[in-house]
């Protein structure tokens, strides 16, 4: 069952999975991707704000004397920088449009207005990526203001790194999460799916003939579902009912005639005059027999075909099986002064469709009488054996007449010494096919002495 | 010397040093085959036996202290031949920036300058093992490796002192001087920055320090100070007698010298003294990066400390001094160290250090 | 023995009276569980033949009723169903045998005989012939002091030869009677179940007597 959940790609339970699993999956992708940039944005503000101060730092130091502006950069403004990172520091100083020192090809902003706030930006310097910022201040210069741009720049070797291991650890937060969300998703679809096993495996442990409604408690999603399949099962229940009373109605119908018919035609053998007449009457009763043991075998083979599907496997006494079908026979035994040798081990319990089993050990037993020759002797076995547990019967009848056994245990077919005995042929496609149900062994072999032994192992 | 001439003003004196490898030098450019237009001091070929690979190395450091170094380097690789190209900080960092010279290897003292080199974008990114057991201060990134720390000391002649104690700081310095006047006029000797690169850092990287370098420089000036190109200059003099203290001056080369004489010594100054770092790196244009990646490892390796430290006499890289020395300073490698390279900068730096030394 | 038959269908209830009468029994007819009931509590009876489908309820409701009453009558059930569940429940539910519709006398017999003999309450029908005495349930003769044994077809030809001493029986009537009417009748056989029955009977005045041409009689010498 739960194999079946696992691997159907029709699974409820897998599609739920499938659909957390992708939520899961989305949402750690966002929080990477938020996680990263969030990151990325401390990064760099942290890193201009340190260049804002370098900048700053060497325009607090400008002034203007005997005409020109004095630029003194304080140590600190490049050492800071330093600090940070072992990034390469470029910086530019101009005067009116005019390098007065640093790297003259440093790119700096073109007419944006910087003079209210530092300005940010990022360019291409000597291959390398590079975070600036321009600032912009005045200086009176002889009563003229003189507008200085100072740009510092680091190349983001650190930065990247910092974005490296931002990915990383963003990227170990997002698979975390997924395997946390994974986890949390597998285990709530399996106790979201848990009801509709509940349900399942209670209707899969019943046995075949259990057409309860289902009361156990279920979540209020399934129970539309669980409505539904009570009314379905009340409605098979009332099929089979019907079923069961048109079979019963059925058999009644046909088979209380066939008793008038039987009984009728003993009490005219009985008044019989004639041999002709004798004949034609033992003729009707045969047919009588025949027809009466056909339905009850196909009536059986039905049951048994309809059975074997959903097998109510139980552990009971065979012991008592057996001696109940002993019981049952020994009137038809008597009648032919059988003698029925049992050799029953007392109380064996084994594993089994004590019904499909009684039907199986029943035809056996019936098939042995049928075939004994008058005043012989059926030996009836029950033992425990390495394979699990044999019953066999023998008895000292006509043997099998050259048939195998291949062809005796087919539906319909009869041995070919025995057309003078009532039979529909289908008694020992029946134990076959139990014994093929329960995994077991049916073997049906001549003696000896004559007579046949059929040995049921399961 | 070594570290002699550099400007920014492109103006390049030739030390007297200089001026005797002259010949060499011509010679040298006979045989370069890719002949340059930076001035180079001198060159030598150190040839391997079975020769596969040849080594390219542009230094600014003098080849007697390179030479153990380079020989334990071919004893690990016997097949490099090393071309040992030595020329002024200044020249080199013009023919690595400028010129695009074909070297493998850069080595200098000139910490500001090979800083710019990799802030540039002129030096390529090394990974191994040994670089990355340096300690943090003493690399830039994945292209800068120190491999000595030299500190720059206060020398001073026992003659010349006349019995006065030893100044243990800055600030006794000043004290001493202003109180014998006459005894030290004309007596002090430190470096010309507007001519030494070395000089420049060491009076830039003061100034970050103290205060005390303004007022020290105030009564230097007062007193005639000598300036030199080179600490070698400085040793000299004092050696000499012509002066009785040198500030300022490579301690390194100063002990290896003062050795020989009992007059001169180094006065441990508590209150700070400055490291400098020798640092190597792999030119951009290299056309070898992964052997002189093994250069760099070899210089970087810890067991080649000692005999840095013995063979050669530079102090090799060692994080212990720095702890158990709080005065001791090494220069930071950083973009700070560009600050000083701003033309305006440098200039300004270079006018206030004239108003305090050169007192009419 | 005296029969109660329960039975709706008029046929058969005719032919099954008329057919256990042939062999000297006393049958009374009930059509309906409430005529059975009337006759139980007028008279007993040896056995009740009960059908199942009746006009009033069904036979299993009266089976349990009689249970119930703990009337200890036998009850043999007569089925038109044969499938396995329902052979296990009407003895569940307290039939003491069954016999499927149609059905062999021979069989219904032997089956009364059983039942009656599980019982054992019933009273003895002891016919007593020619200084022997047959118990047909137990199927034993006693000539003297000797119990003798009798096989259930020397039991059922000394019942038929006893059932009209004297009377003529042909070999066909007594094969049609011993043998079932599936087997293939062999008068022959006959003869074999005489010779027995007659050393059964040595020592008592009962004898089976050959009459040339026409078949046998038994008679007290």
């Amino acid at each position: 069952m739960k194999d079946k959940w696992r691997f159907s790609t029709n699974s409820l339970g897998r599609r739920l999975l499938l659909q957390l699993l992708l939520v899961a999956a989305v949402l750690s992708a966002l929080l990477y991707l938020a996680v990263r940039s969030v990151a990325n944005q401390a990064a760099i503000a942290a890193h201009d704000n340190i260049l804002g101060a370098s900048a700053t730092a060497i325009a607090e130091q400008l002034t203007a004397s005997e005409g020109e502006v004095l630029i003194d950069i304080p140590y600190s403004a490049f050492s800071m920088l330093g600090a940070i990172s072992e990034d390469r520091v470029f910086y530019r100083i101009d005067s009116n449009s005019e390098t007065i020192t640093g790297y003259e090809d440093l790119p700096v902003p073109e007419e944006v207005s910087i003079r209210a706030a530092p300005h940010y930006y990022s360019a291409q310097f000597r291959d390398s990526d590079i975070r600036a910022v321009a600032l912009e201040r005045l200086i009176t210069v002889d009563n003229a203001p003189v507008s200085v741009l100072i740009s510092v720049a680091q190349t983001r070797r650190g930065q990247d790194a910092i974005t490296a291991r931002v990915a990383n650890t963003a990227a170990a937060l997002g698979i975390g999460f997924f395997l946390v969300a994974g986890l949390m998703s597998w285990l709530a679809t399996r106790s979201t799916v848990r009801p509709l096993h509940d349900v399942a495996g209670a209707i899969g442990r019943r046995g075949a003939h259990d057409l309860r409604d289902l009361k156990s408690p279920i979540p209020s999603e399934l129970a539309p579902l669980v409505n539904a399949l009570n009314g379905f099962i009340a409605r098979l229940r009332d099929t089979l009912h019907r079923n069961e009373t048109f079979m019963a109605e059925a058999a009644h119908h046909v088979r209380t005639p066939l008793a008038t018919v039987r009984t009728q035609a003993e009490i005219a053998l009985r008044q019989a005059e004639t041999d002709e007449s004798r004949l034609t009457l033992r003729s009707v009763i045969r047919a009588v027999d025949e027809s009466s043991r056909s339905a009850t075998q196909l009536l059986d083979h039905a049951m048994i075909t309809y059975r074997s599907d959903q097998l109510a496997l139980e552990t009971f006494n065979y012991s008592d099986l057996v001696a109940e079908v002993i019981r049952g026979l020994s009137a038809t035994a008597e009648l032919k002064d059988l003698t029925v040798i049992a050799d029953v081990d007392a109380n064996l319990e084994y594993a089994g469709d004590k019904v499909l089993i009684e039907c199986a050990l029943h035809n056996m037993v019936d098939n042995a009488i049928k075939y004994s020759t008058d005043e012989g002797q059926v030996d009836i076995q029950l033992s425990k054996v390495e394979a699990g547990i044999q019953f066999r019967v023998c008895d000292a009848g006509r043997g099998l007449g050259g048939s195998v056994q291949r062809d005796l245990t087919v539906r319909f077919k009869r041995g070919l010494n025995v057309s003078d005995i009532v039979g529909s042929g289908l008694g020992l496609t029946i134990v076959e096919h139990v014994a093929e149900v329960h995994r077991g062994c049916f073997t049906l072999i001549s003696r000896s002495g004559g007579g046949t032994c059929a040995t049921l192992t399961l | 010397m070594f570290y002699t001439d550099f400007s920014f003003g492109g103006r390049y004196v030739r030390n007297t040093y200089a001026l005797k490898m002259s010949a060499v030098w011509f010679c040298c450019l006979l045989i370069t085959v890719n002949a340059s237009a930076f001035e180079i001091e001198s060159e030598r070929l150190f040839e391997s036996d079975n020769q596969r690979n040849e080594l390219r190395i542009l230094s600014s450091t003098d080849l007697d202290y390179m030479e153990p170094i380079i020989r334990s380097y071919q004893m690990q690789y016997p097949a490099t031949s090393v071309l040992y190209t030595v020329a002024s900080s200044i020249e080199l960092y013009r023919a690595i920036s400028e010129e695009q010279a074909n070297y493998d290897v850069v080595i200098s003292s000139a910490m500001d300058l090979q800083m710019k080199l990799v802030n540039d974008g002129l030096a390529l990114e090394h990974q191994s093992s040994e670089v990355d057991a340096l300690p943090a201060w003493s690399r830039w990134g994945n292209s800068l490796f120190a491999f000595t720390q030299e500190p720059a000391v206060l020398l001073a002649s026992k003659r010349g002192m006349n019995g006065l104690s030893m100044p243990q700081n800055r600030k006794e310095l000043i004290e001493l001087l202003r109180d014998n006047p006459e005894q030290f006029n004309g007596k002090i000797g430190t470096y010309d920055i507007r001519e030494s690169g070395a000089g420049y850092l060491f009076a830039t990287q003061d100034s970050r320090q103290s205060d005390a370098f303004w007022r020290l420089s105030e009564v230097i000036g007062s007193l005639s100070p000598k300036l030199y190109c080179c600490s070698s200059a400085m040793i000299n003099a004092l050696h000499s007698g012509e002066i009785s203290l040198a500030y300022n001056v490579l301690g390194s080369y100063a002990s290896a010298v003062l050795d020989e004489s009992d007059d001169g010594s180094i006065v441990p100054l508590t209150d700070y003294q400055i490291f400098m770092l020798r640092t190597a790196l792999l030119p951009k244009r290299s056309k070898q990066p992964v052997l002189g990646g093994t250069f760099i490892d070899f210089l970087a390796d810890s067991a080649n400390r000692a005999l840095i430290d013995q063979q050669v006499g530079l102090p090799a890289i060692n994080g212990e001094v720095f702890n158990t020395h709080q005065h001791y300073r090494p220069i930071a490698l950083g973009p700070g160290l560009l600050v000083f390279l701003d033309k305006i900068k440098r200039k300004r730096f270079i006018k206030a250090w004239s108003d305090a030394l050169l007192q009419p | 023995m005296r029969f109660l038959l329960v039975e709706d269908n008029t046929d058969l209830a005719n032919s099954v009276s008329a057919r256990l009468k042939l062999d000297g029994h006393a049958v009374d007819w009930a059509a309906d569980l409430r005529g059975a009931d009337g006759c139980l509590a007028g008279a007993s009876y040896d056995l009740i033949l009960l059908d199942i489908a009746l006009p009033d309820g069904d036979g299993r409701d009266f089976l349990a009723r009689h249970r119930a009453m703990n009337r200890d009558t036998p009850i043999i059930v007569m089925t038109a169903r044969n499938a396995v569940s329902d052979r296990v429940k009407l003895l569940d539910s307290g039939a003491d045998d069954y016999v499927t519709k149609p059905f062999d006398f021979s069989e219904l017999e032997a089956r009364c005989r059983a039942v009656l003999r599980r019982r054992g309450g019933a009273a003895r029908n002891v016919v007593s012939f020619g200084g022997m005495e047959f118990d047909a349930l137990a199927a034993q003769l006693t000539i003297g002091n000797e119990v003798r044994e009798l096989r259930n077809r020397e039991l059922r030809l000394l019942e038929i030869l006893l059932s009209s001493p004297r009377s003529i029986y042909s070999k066909a009537q007594l094969c049609d009677r011993l043998f079932s009417y599936s087997e293939a009748p062999s008068e022959n056989a006959i003869e074999v179940y005489v010779g027995r029955l007659r050393k059964k009977l040595e020592g008592s005045n009962a004898r089976i007597e050959t009459v040339r041409g026409v078949g046998y009689r038994i008679i007290d010498q």
